[in-house]
């Protein structure tokens, strides 16, 4: 294992993945992604694979339209199928007051330049024909919207990033963090230390025990999410499905399968990711009530993974005051598969040109220093 | 239960089917371990072995021996990897919904 990197990537997610891509894209070479079981592991191998534009803060919203042109043409430039389908995402809402919601998101989206758009249930119907259109108010529909394979991605990252000279090393958890005179000095694993020019803490969930090895608090907190998947069947919806009024969200795979999961408000944050029955009886009751046709599909599996959520749902980016060298990417809030092209353009433009940008300046660890005005549809 | 029409052109005798569920065979799964996917999750997550209705039952012990046999390491080693993922036995939405 190196002893030094100019670059020290802690974990090796969907983020450090896309960073140490970009990284290396642009000529930054010795950087070393430490990953403490294998790529995927966390909660990227764990998601859903939605990408979304429709969300409700400015920021969200833009990172998440600049990741979709990158994710458009990601298959050619990695040279690795990451099964991408561009079907749009179409958001249920079953009240007035969800309407409502909608008719606002649409409005800034629609400023930003996204084109949703807010649908009647019968044009929710047309968009997906299987859909009971009596369980809705309306709808909103975002064609752009995609979903993509999280294992592909990652490995198309890792594998053009170690073409170039990246060095990953898997099993490799960080065990402490060595500051001195407002610096990280070294980086001690399992297996040795490692002198670090900058250290990028990308440990998904883990985030929060990483910063506070340097001494750094984080807002952010582990809650589970639980997710299942079918059989496969005859690919008949390309569009991914959510809705606000019960957090549900389900997308057919290339494979067939129907993926999907359902976001449970009493969850007490925690590292548990084992399954429950509870989750299966209640994603079965909501999904069939929306698509009474899939009753017959089978579930094959069911499992969970660990949302790193911020206090306003949205991710904490860029230098961490009072320690020159660490810089946050985590705090995804369960987004960051959707925005991890984007975000790793703009911590390349911070490591190799110290640029910090809009986003940067706006979503770095100081802002939960005041009032926090945050993202309201926190689902897959 | 699949839609998809069979991937698998080849003789058995040749290179015979380590997965059936995701037509996976046994070429297959050695270059994947040459690749540095070197334990079992990795391996389901690169190949999709082990992720179809068998629920693993019949390839990840064939899976788990290759594993060993590729790598040096002791079986039981291997073995103890892996996650089990609950239901033991695919069931019908409209089960868990409940009537």
């Amino acid at each position: 294992m190196r002893r030094s990197a100019d670059v020290v990537i802690i974990g090796a997610g969907v983020t450090g993945a896309a960073l140490a891509y970009e990284l290396a894209r642009r000529g930054i070479r010795d950087v070393l992604v430490l990953e403490r079981a294998f790529p995927c592991s966390g909660a990227t191998g764990r998601c859903g694979g939605g990408i979304r534009q429709q969300f409700t803060t400015p920021h969200n919203i833009r990172l998440a339209m600049e990741s979709v042109k990158r994710y458009e043409t990601l298959s050619e430039e990695l040279g690795v199928d990451i099964e991408f389908i561009q079907g749009g995402y179409l958001i249920l809402a079953e009240t007035e007051r969800e309407r409502e919601a909608q008719r606002q998101a649409v409005a800034l989206q629609n400023e930003l330049g996204l084109p949703s758009r807010l649908l009647t249930p019968r044009e929710a119907k047309e968009v997906l024909p299987l859909l009971d259109e009596t369980t809705i108010v309306g709808a909103t529909y975002c064609p752009t919207d995609a979903h993509a394979n999280p294992f592909r991605v990652v490995e198309g990252y890792l594998a053009r990033a170690r073409e170039r000279g990246v060095a990953l090393e898997k099993f490799t958890p960080v065990v402490n963090l060595e500051v001195k005179g407002g610096r990280i000095v070294r980086v001690r694993t399992c297996r040795g230390d490692v002198v670090p020019g900058v250290v990028v803490n990308a440990a998904g969930a883990w985030s929060g025990e990483i910063a506070r090895m340097a001494g750094v608090e984080l807002p952010n907190r582990p809650i589970r999410h639980e997710i299942a998947i079918t059989e496969p069947v005859e690919f008949f919806m390309e569009v991914m499905v959510i809705s606000i009024h019960n957090g549900i969200y389900f997308s057919q795979t290339v494979e067939g399968q129907i993926i999907g999961g359902i976001g449970d408000p009493e969850e007490k944050p925690g590292y548990d990711v084992s399954s429950s029955l509870g989750f299966l009886r209640r994603y079965a009751r909501e999904l069939l009530r929306y698509v009474p046709a899939l009753g017959q599909l089978a579930v094959l599996r069911q499992w969970a993974g660990l949302y790193d959520v911020t206090p306003d749902a949205q991710p904490i980016l860029g230098p961490t005051p009072g320690l020159e060298n660490l810089i946050q990417a985590n705090g995804y809030s369960g987004h960051g598969f959707m925005i991890a092209p984007k975000v790793a353009e703009l911590l390349a433009d911070y490591i190799e040109k110290d640029v910090v940008s809009e986003e940067l300046a706006c979503l770095s660890l100081s802002r939960f220093m005041g009032e926090v005005k945050g993202e309201a549809f926190v689902v897959g | 239960m699949t839609h998809r029409p069979s991937r698998v052109t080849g003789r058995a005798e040749d290179d015979p089917i380590v997965c059936r569920c995701e037509e996976v065979t046994l070429s297959e799964v050695v270059r994947a371990i040459r690749d540095g996917y070197d334990t079992l999750e990795e391996l389901k997550r690169h190949l999709r072995v082990g992720m179809g209705p068998c629920q693993g039952r019949t390839c990840l012990p064939l899976l788990a021996h290759i594993l060993s046999r590729e790598t040096g390491r002791h079986l039981a080693e291997v073995m103890g990897e892996i996650s089990v993922r609950p239901p033991l036995i695919p069931i019908p939405l409209d089960h868990w919904r409940g009537r």
